[in-house]
Formats: C-alpha cells, structure tokens, sequence
C-alpha cells in the first residue's frame, strides 16, 4: 500500500518514511508536506514499508536490506524522478535516485532511544533490563521495542547502519526553523516547517 | 592572565572579565573571581541548553520552560513525560551535551525536579 498525490507531473518523489517510532510522530508533518508539495506540481509516493502500517508481510522477517530492495520497488513502480529520506529514512534509500534527506540519523542512535525507553519501561514494572542486556538478546533472538518487533537481523544490520551513499542533497532540522517533530512527545504538527520544509524540497528538486 | 597595578585600579588583562575591586586585588584572586564567572557562565549555558531540550521534547512553550525552577517536578509531574519521552530527553541530552548517561545513571532522583536534572547534567558534564 502506498499513499500517493498523482497528478501525472514530471516531477515525481518518493518518499521513504521515518522508520519505527518516529514514523508515528512525523507521519502527519510527511503527509502534510506532500499536500504541500503538490500544489507546485511535484507528484509524491509514500509506500509502507514490508511489515508497517497496512502491509501485511510480518515485521519480524524484514531487514534494512529488505526494505532497501522494497524502496527500489516502489522507485521503478512509480516511475519516481528524485527520493527523499525522513530521517532514518536514510538508511533504506535507493541509491540510485537524485535524493534529499531529511535530518539523517544512524541506526545506532535510534537504537539507543528505543532500547533506553524499554529499559525505563521495564523499571517502571520492576524489572531490570540493562541497555548492554537487551542488545545481547537483539542481536542473538531479535527484541520487541515500543510496540516494534524487531528481527535478529534487523537488530543488528540497524545496529551499524549509517544513511546509505548516494548523491545527497541534505536539509538539516536547523534550516526549518524549530526542533524536529520526532523530537515531541506526542505527535504533533507544525504548519510553519511545513511551509519551509515544502519550499526548501521544491527549490531542491527543481534545481 | 595578566594584572597591571594602575593606582588605586587593578585591570585583568586576559580571558578574565576586567576585575574591579580596589586594591587588594591578588593575581589568585582575580583568577578565582574569572575562574567563578567562567563556571556560572558554563552554568547557565547549560540551564539554556536543558530547557531547550525540555521544550522541544515536551513542546511546552518557552515561557513556560522558562519559568521552571529547580524545584519544579518532572517525572510524575508533567503529564507529557512518560517513559518514551524520557528515554528521548536522555538521548537528546547525550547528543546535545555531549555525554554518556549509564544504565545506572537514571532514577527517580534525577528525574524528580529540574533542579536535579540540571545538576546531574552539570556534574556529568564536569566529568567529562
């Protein structure tokens, strides 16, 4: 499934989501943007990812590399002239494509925000589960973080994964004004980053 | 640092603010007096740098940031705070303020009131 603005335009982007927990809270910044993007004639693609939202294929089983192949799927089903990556986003990006990213993060890094807030969970419940612990057991079976499943392989792939090389042109939270979105607690939304964010992406993929 | 006696006037020369105390001045002194405000200057940097990070996690509003004083609750006070959330303040405070915060580091203690958010900020800092 995918949610599309097709307006048969020349210009056309494929959008590669936050992935996990941050796709929720930015998923209503990303739709919004492509509302954005297609009142200046740019067609946008927003597939889900194997395993995420309406995809039925079991999350467990999918891995960066999956989801890398997946996103050259959807690139050549779309017939998409330019990719643009929200955050991690940037570690399953097609390569081949003229892309954007958008405030690229490591895998690590998202790692060690999903392992910690597991961790604090579990004290919360009166368990103890160490970071250095619950990595252990992700790497050897796999671990379900904030409501995610994720595989053995999956883990540890994500564990060293750095936004995949291509040629990208790259938009960093602070050109956009405020913090970031994936930042907030609770989703949220912000029509003023919209407007720059939508503005600095067309001047991107017009030039 | 360097001190010129110039009458009943001392001048710090140097990366010290210009010290203006009559003449009793000593060069340790003044060194302690710079040393002082350079460490209430890196203080308040970093207050700034943890409200800002409370704001954009919480989105509270500045002024309501601002008005937060080192007895105001977190963790268990402010409904916006539950565990993801303070999973992402630790994160963002590790990238941020450039520090590592151990498994052991969290508990209630420091996640109670601002206050000791900020000194377990600063003692990490410090230590760094």
């Amino acid at each position: 499934m995918a949610l599309t603005i097709d307006a048969g335009s020349e210009l056309r982007l494929l959008i590669l989501p936050a992935l996990f927990d941050e796709a929720n809270r930015m998923r209503r910044m990303t739709v919004d943007t492509m509302r954005a993007l297609g009142s200046v004639g740019i067609d946008t693609f927003l597939p889900d990812l194997p395993g995420c939202n309406e995809s039925l294929a079991p999350l467990k089983t999918q891995t960066l590399s999956s989801w890398q192949e997946a996103a050259g799927r959807a690139a050549q089903t779309f017939g998409v002239t330019h990719a643009l990556t929200i955050r991690g986003g940037a570690l399953v990006g097609p390569a081949e494509i003229p892309c954007i990213r958008y405030a690229p993060v490591t895998g690590a890094k998202m790692l060690r925000a999903m392992l910690r807030a597991r961790s604090i969970q579990a004290r919360e419940a009166g368990r103890e589960e160490s970071l250095a612990g619950l990595a252990e057991t992700g790497r050897k079976e796999g671990l379900d973080l904030s409501g995610w499943t994720l595989g053995a392989e999956m883990f540890r792939q994500m564990e060293d994964a750095v936004p995949v090389p291509a040629a990208c042109t790259t938009i960093e939270q602070t050109e956009l004004g405020s913090s970031g979105l994936w930042l907030r607690a609770e989703p949220g939304e912000d029509a003023d980053q919209v407007r720059t964010f939508a503005r600095l992406l067309a001047a991107a993929i017009k030039a | 640092m360097a001190i010129r006696n110039d009458g009943n006037r001392n001048q710090v020369q140097g990366r010290g603010a210009v010290a203006d105390r009559g003449p009793a001045m000593t060069e340790e002194s003044a060194d302690k007096i710079g040393e002082s405000k350079a460490m209430a200057q890196n203080r308040h940097t970093l207050d700034m740098q943890l409200r800002a990070i409370l704001s954009d996690i919480l989105n509270l509003d500045a002024d309501r940031v601002a008005s937060f004083t080192n007895e105001t609750g977190l963790f268990g006070h402010l409904p916006e705070l539950d565990s993801m959330a303070v999973a992402g303040l630790l994160t963002e405070m590790e990238d941020r303020l450039d520090i590592l915060i151990e498994d052991d580091d969290v508990d209630g203690e420091m996640l109670e009131t601002y206050g000791g958010l900020l000194a377990f900020a600063e003692a990490k800092v410090v230590g760094n």
